[in-house]
């Protein structure tokens, strides 16, 4: 069997793998709470990464006037048909074994990626924007502008006694390197080509 | 220093003198105390001291004593992290003022609002601690109760029938299959209108076997072995080869009921008396217990519906020790002996005259070849009493003055109380030969070493609990706490390291290693589980309920509101029941409900548990309730209103949460 249409496999397999495992993690670390909060995004979930942490999350926050963290998310019904297509087809794109076909395959996978990510940017904009009026604490900012609690999109991000960590988790991580492997796929596979 | 007169010549009094010279500065020489003292105390220091954000070694439970509850503190620091309200009613948690503990405090003379704790024991499994549960005794009005130690919280108090003073309790069998209790003051059994002069003969003593269920820990009054009316103070279960004999001592086998310190101090040997209780199980098989009319409340606590209930019992099974032989019998021991403690192998059981000197040592293998070749002196009520001689192994000879209480370290050595000389005396078990004496301050009862009261203590700390205070701390007027001095006896000597100072007064403690009990502490009610008949599991379901003149209203808490927090409609004469339902699910989030004028407590409710608070309003007006207990930043705007309205006047009901009307029923 080549060595191409193994990477390729397995790299289309791996995007099964949230299915399984967690995506994303948002910790939610401050003084008082020795053990910090947090939230596991799943590829149709989100749930807590402690039991009762998005209840207690919602609670903080109603504090500052943020709105609870959504149960159902449109997103989260898309993600896992995605996943499933582009497993599918590139187990099919395998089976071809065409190396620029891999290649699309990543392509496809990158822009995918990156319009996740910006999705997921724009909802925590809302989510740290969108202020109840009559919010118990307001904040401002230096410059006299309300304060807002975004999350950060990747990293680490302190916002008032919160210290907030916002990572992949290792469905994420499978995911981005079934990405990856699709790239080496096509190269391995030019290589075959043009022996 | 005694002056030698000058009727010998100089020479020998100069050489004296030279003599006595070289020897005292000798002394001087190798010992500076100023410099050893600070070397000590800083070692005492850093081996007591808990860095900010570490935990102690043990858990040690302590008995209140007059206070009825029972406190936990840490070892070594000797710090205070919680009382735990078990037979005294508790304003701060509300405990016996809010419905769901009243009847906790339940018995067949009413509803009793306090207690005499005296001594803790925790549960064993093969003779070690197991952690599950603390069973502790209530002296005055006769009840055992059991602390539950995930929540650590009383779970469940049962009452004792035919008996008075319960003192000889709430000790464990090496499996907890019993928890005994004993009565101190004899009394006729049933009660009857006679005269105390007939005490002699008339009146009698109970002893007690509570069998523990393994899973649920509920107790369950098995039989009562009714004994002659001696006084049964202090007990200790058989364990090893001993297991399935309970040795109980006895003071007042000259049966006075007038001026004891006199009358009851005649006899120069009073008993210890060994049961076997595995022979009174096979009796209780063969039919051979009587069955007699008692009433006595039993009261359980259930953290599913957060609710304790009482159940009532009427009949007791009774076992006559005079009439049931190789049941009971009688070790003879000096004079008014208190404490009755077995060495953790279950070979020796230890018996201290508290008016003697010496600590006494029956052997139990020695009891056993007594009681197969007869060997007794006579009988009382028909009990036989062995020989003193054929059962003795040995004393402690000179050990100090009144010896109260012996624990062991599990090495070998047993460490005995004297309250008369104000001391520890550690001393070797079999050679009973004295080790080591430490001076307590003062007056020393009970002591302590985790696990010394079991087959396998840990013999790292022990812990002295002393009955006189005087100057020990800064005083605090004519009333002073009771002291406690924390010892290091894992070395040849014992070390002094802490002294603290304690609730109430503790009779006895008992300690756990912390990991036995920190990993299962429950932090917060899950709230789905709750099966409280009046829960409210949200605030959508929040509502307020009029059943004629009772009025029941189903009440949320979360940071930081009520739901409703406005009611209207209440009127004067009404008995309104707040039921109130936590309802975060967060650790140490508890919120508290205070009603002005109530003539109760507050109530403070965990996470998820729901608890009810009875007001009687007899004023119109509108009255304020709010959380006592600081819960979150708006702590100070948790509060609400009720209206009352004069009696007939039929204000509508009303409940609401920031002006929107709540479901109306």
């Amino acid at each position: 069997m080549k060595k191409s249409r193994i990477v390729m496999v397995i790299a289309a397999l791996l995007l099964f793998t949230p299915f399984f495992f967690p995506i994303w993690r948002i910790v939610l670390e401050a003084p008082q709470y020795p053990t910090p909060l947090g939230l596991d995004i799943h590829v149709n979930k989100i749930v807590d990464m402690n039991p009762n942490d998005l209840k207690n999350i919602n609670l903080m926050n109603h504090y500052i006037g943020m709105k609870d963290l959504p149960v159902d998310l449109p997103e989260l019904e898309i993600m896992p048909i995605i996943l499933v297509v582009m497993g599918v087809a590139g187990v099919l794109l395998a089976a071809k074994g065409e190396s620029k076909w891999y290649l699309t395959w990543f392509v496809v996978m990158a822009f995918l990626g990156c319009l996740g990510m910006y999705d997921f940017y724009l909802w925590q904009y809302d989510y740290g924007h969108t202020l109840d009026p009559r919010a118990i604490i307001k904040f401002t900012n230096e410059d006299g502008t309300p304060m807002a609690y975004q999350p950060p999109l990747l990293g680490t991000k302190k916002i008032l006694n919160f210290t907030i960590h916002s990572y992949p988790q290792l469905g994420g991580y499978l995911v981005g390197l079934g990405a990856a492997l699709s790239f080496v796929a096509a190269c391995v596979g030019w290589k075959e080509e043009n022996q | 220093m005694k002056k030698y007169h000058l009727k010998i010549s100089t020479l020998p009094v100069l050489l004296a003198t030279a003599l006595l010279a070289v020897v005292l500065g000798g002394c001087q020489k190798g010992s500076d105390p100023s410099a050893t003292q600070g070397a000590l105390t800083k070692n005492a220091a850093e081996r007591t001291y808990v860095a900010p954000g570490e935990y102690d070694e043990y858990y040690a439970f302590f008995s209140g004593g007059f206070s009825g509850q029972l406190s936990v503190y840490g070892l070594p620091s000797g710090r205070l992290f919680k009382v735990i309200p078990v037979f005294s009613q508790d304003g701060e948690k509300g405990y016996g003022y809010n419905e769901e503990t009243k009847p906790m405090l339940e018995t067949s003379y009413g509803f009793v609002p306090w207690g005499d704790a005296h001594h803790p024991d925790i549960s064993q499994t093969k003779g070690e601690l197991d952690g599950r549960w603390l069973f502790i005794n209530e002296n005055n009005t006769p009840r055992i109760a059991r602390v539950d130690l995930t929540t650590f919280e009383t779970a469940e108090i049962i009452e004792i029938p035919n008996s008075a003073g319960n003192h000889s309790s709430a000790f464990v069998t090496e499996n907890t299959e019993y928890v005994v209790a004993g009565t101190r003051f004899s009394v006729p059994i049933p009660q009857q209108d006679i005269s105390i002069d007939e005490y002699k003969g008339k009146f009698k003593g109970s002893l007690s076997f509570l069998s523990v269920d393994p899973e649920h820990g509920h107790m369950d009054l098995k039989f009562q072995i009714r004994m002659p009316g001696f006084d049964y103070d202090l007990a200790h279960p058989g364990r090893g080869a001993s297991h399935g004999w309970f040795f109980f001592t006895t003071y007042n086998t000259e049966e006075a009921s007038t001026l004891l310190e006199v009358n009851a101090s005649q006899k120069d040997k009073d008993y210890i008396a060994a049961i076997n209780w595995k022979k009174a199980e096979e009796y209780l098989k063969a039919g051979k217990g009587k069955k007699e009319k008692a009433r006595y409340a039993h009261n359980i606590y259930s953290d599913e519906t957060h609710t304790a209930t009482t159940h009532w019992k009427d009949e007791v099974t009774v076992l006559e020790a005079s009439e049931l032989p190789g049941m009971v019998y009688f070790i003879p021991i000096p004079k008014s002996p208190h404490g009755c403690d077995v060495t953790p192998d279950g070979e020796y059981i230890i018996g201290s005259g508290k008016l003697a000197s010496s600590v006494t040592a029956h052997s139990f293998t020695k009891m056993l070849k007594a009681i197969e070749e007869k060997k007794f002196d006579g009988e009382a009520y028909g009990i036989p009493v062995l020989q003193y001689d054929a059962v003795l192994a040995g004393s402690v000879e000179q050990g100090g003055l009144g010896p109260l209480h012996t624990e062991f370290d599990g090495q070998g050595n047993a460490y005995t109380t004297f309250f008369i000389s104000s001391e520890v005396v550690k001393w070797k078990i079999g050679t009973w030969e004295v080790l080591d004496r430490q001076p307590v301050y003062y007056s020393v009862g009970h002591l302590m070493i985790p696990g010394g009261n079991s087959a396998k203590p840990f013999g790292k700390y022990l812990v002295a609990l002393n009955k006189i205070t005087k100057d020990r701390y800064l005083p605090t007027g004519p009333e002073l706490c009771h002291s406690a001095q924390l010892f290091d006896i894992s070395g040849e000597k014992m070390e002094l390291l802490l002294d603290f100072p304690t609730i109430g007064e503790p009779h006895y403690a008992a300690a756990v290693p912390a990991e036995m009990l920190m990993e299962k502490s429950l932090k917060i009610f899950k709230l789905e589980d709750n099966k409280h008949p009046y829960v409210t599991k949200s605030e959508a379901e929040s509502k307020v309920v009029r059943n004629g003149n009772e009025v029941h209203v189903y009440m949320t808490m979360i940071r930081s509101h009520f739901g409703p927090d406005n009611i209207e409609g209440i009127e004067v004469g009404d008995k309104v029941y707040f039921h109130v339902t936590n309802l975060e699910q967060d650790f140490d989030v508890p919120h508290g409900f205070a009603m002005m004028g109530a003539n109760n407590a507050e109530i403070l409710v965990m996470p998820g548990q729901t608890e009810t608070l009875v007001w009687e309003p007899e004023q119109v007006g509108v009255w304020p309730f709010y959380c006592p207990d600081f819960c979150s930043a708006l702590h100070q705007e948790m509060q609400g209103y009720v209206r009352v309205s004069p009696k007939g006047s039929k204000t509508p009901l009303k409940f609401t949460l920031d002006g929107e009307a709540m479901d109306a029923l």
